[in-house]
């Protein structure tokens, strides 16, 4: 179980998470949303150690996250980042057993190809894909290796950032159900953030909702429609009227 | 009284930015120098690095060199024609170049091919959040990133001095005996036997120093490159600049305190 109490964060004058609270139960799906600019990415960072919080406590499964030991404590996590942040350098297997090739998880080169390419078969892309570099896949493909990237040792806890950003419809509800699917099968827990209400009811079991620092509304995703919270309906809706005043 | 004192108040903010940009830049190198003894190690990075800073830089650094000691050549044989001392150009033309002007003109060479690039890569890799990926598969980039490249450029930067310095001779020799008339013999031998060995060796380690400014340089203002192409442009400039400067300054201390009588 994640939980996050209390998270504050400035950069500067600038207060990004006023007090964030929120709990994420073992083997759930939970989805931030909320405007461009509310904290969603600054919350995911803090609970990785990317961003150090100034005030607040974030454990997991207890344990304060920063006084875990680092390495263990990142081999339960994988990450699809919003732009694939693939590794231009290294071909595409070499990104997706980029864990598996160095550092303490490190394995024999043909079991990890062997893994890598079995991986990107989980998420759709033919062994031809395992030779080529990022930068001659398009940004579905990049998309589809991130994703096979985060899973390749197979963590206890995914995290997606603005998954389908980028994406036309059609590859964004291939990346939405990629992720239902592996989520479930790997039983693990997911936090991903994101403003697109679809990947929104495609992925999340529980949902919260991120606005001025705080969390405004969370619960199942079922209830999201009935809430009666008026910042929640306005995003939800896409209004221009409403509690959140849009910059224009 | 405040016309006085704001300018007055300007430089002292400027310093004291400046002293800690100097700070930061040291604590950064010395946390890159210390995962040189704490595994994992990166040996595949290192040896890429190796080919990137030396054996590419070599054509560069090699005709700097070539072209430097032709000129120095030249320069020697008509200031020394002014006191009947021409025949000091094969031993200046050596002593000019392993001491001072092999070393500085490739690390100047070496800090414009490779500074910028190192810089570019790695604020590209921080722009695009691959420096936060790293993080998040266990990997410090710290150590993958900059600590191979730190430890390359240490390395090779001394190799590619002593080839410039050879090839600066080279040049010397060729102006010396094809265009002033010089006995090839007599150059060479004039050549060998006013060069000390300290002459040689303080250049090199001028080189392990000037290497370890450009390595450091570039990736320091790699990892602190700002967002987007203006972030990533700032950064590659800054590590130019601050690596030309850095050797500049590094080359006085060092001449001050290898030959000072």
């Amino acid at each position: 179980m994640i939980q996050l109490q209390g998270v504050h964060k400035a950069f500067g004058r600038n207060k990004v998470l006023r007090g964030v609270d929120l709990t994420v139960p073992t083997g759930e799906s939970m989805v931030i949303i909320g405007g461009s600019g509310t904290g969603k990415s600054v919350t995911l960072k803090c609970v990785l150690g990317l961003v150090t919080p100034d005030a607040g406590r974030i454990t997991l499964d207890g344990q304060d996250v920063t006084r875990a030991d680092r390495d263990a404590f990142l081999a339960r996590f994988g990450m699809l980042f919003q732009g694939g942040a693939l590794f231009d350098s290294l071909s595409v297997w070499q990104n997706v057993a980029f864990r598996l090739l160095r550092g303490h998880a490190k394995r024999p080169k043909a079991e990890a190809r062997e893994i890598a390419i079995e991986k990107l078969r989980r998420v759709g892309l033919k062994p031809e894909v395992a030779d080529l570099f990022p930068a001659e896949l398009s940004g579905g493909m990049q998309k589809r290796v991130g994703l096979a990237r985060a899973i390749a040792a197979e963590p206890e806890i995914i995290f997606f950032d603005e998954p389908t950003t980028g994406l036309d419809p059609i590859m964004a509800g291939v990346i939405n159900e990629l992720i239902r699917e592996i989520v479930v099968e790997m039983g693990a827990t997911a936090m991903t953030i994101t403003h697109d209400m679809t990947s929104v009811r495609a992925i999340a079991d529980k949902v919260a909702m991120l606005h001025d620092g705080v969390i405004k509304w969370t619960g199942p995703v079922a209830g999201m429609d009935q809430s009666g919270d008026p910042y929640l309906d306005q995003f939800i809706h896409g209004r221009a009227e409403g509690p959140i005043a849009a910059v224009r | 009284m405040t016309v006085l004192t704001a300018p007055l108040g300007g430089i002292g903010r400027l310093t004291l930015a400046a002293l800690a940009s100097i700070g930061r830049i040291a604590l950064f190198g010395a946390r890159a120098v210390s995962h040189l003894v704490r595994p994992p190690f990166y040996p595949r990075e290192f040896l890429q690095a190796v080919l990137a800073i030396g054996w590419f830089s070599l054509p560069v650094v090699g005709l700097t060199a070539l072209f430097t000691g032709g000129a120095l050549a030249l320069q020697i044989y008509s200031g020394g024609s002014r006191f009947n001392a021409e025949s000091v150009v094969p031993s200046i033309v050596a002593i000019g170049m392993v001491r001072e002007l092999g070393p500085v003109l490739g690390g100047l060479m070496v800090a414009a091919r490779v500074a910028s690039s190192i810089a570019a890569e790695i604020g590209t890799m921080k722009v695009t959040e691959q420096i936060d990926a790293l993080v998040t598969l266990s990997t410090n980039p710290l150590k993958y990133l900059v600590t191979p490249r730190i430890l390359a450029a240490v390395l090779v930067m001394p190799v590619l001095v002593a080839v410039g310095d050879s090839i600066g001779i080279y040049g010397g020799y060729l102006v010396g005996v094809h265009q002033l008339g010089f006995n090839p013999t007599t150059y060479l031998k004039n050549t060998v036997d006013y060069l000390q060995s300290w002459d040689v060796v303080s250049g090199v380690i001028k080189g392990a120093v000037f290497g370890f400014i450009v390595a450091l340089m570039g990736c320091y203002h790699g990892m602190q490159s700002g967002r987007g192409a203006q972030g990533v442009g700032r950064a590659t400039k800054a590590a130019v600049q601050g690596a030309a400067v850095a050797i500049l300054a590094a080359n006085f201390l060092l001449t001050a305190m290898f030959f000072s009588q």
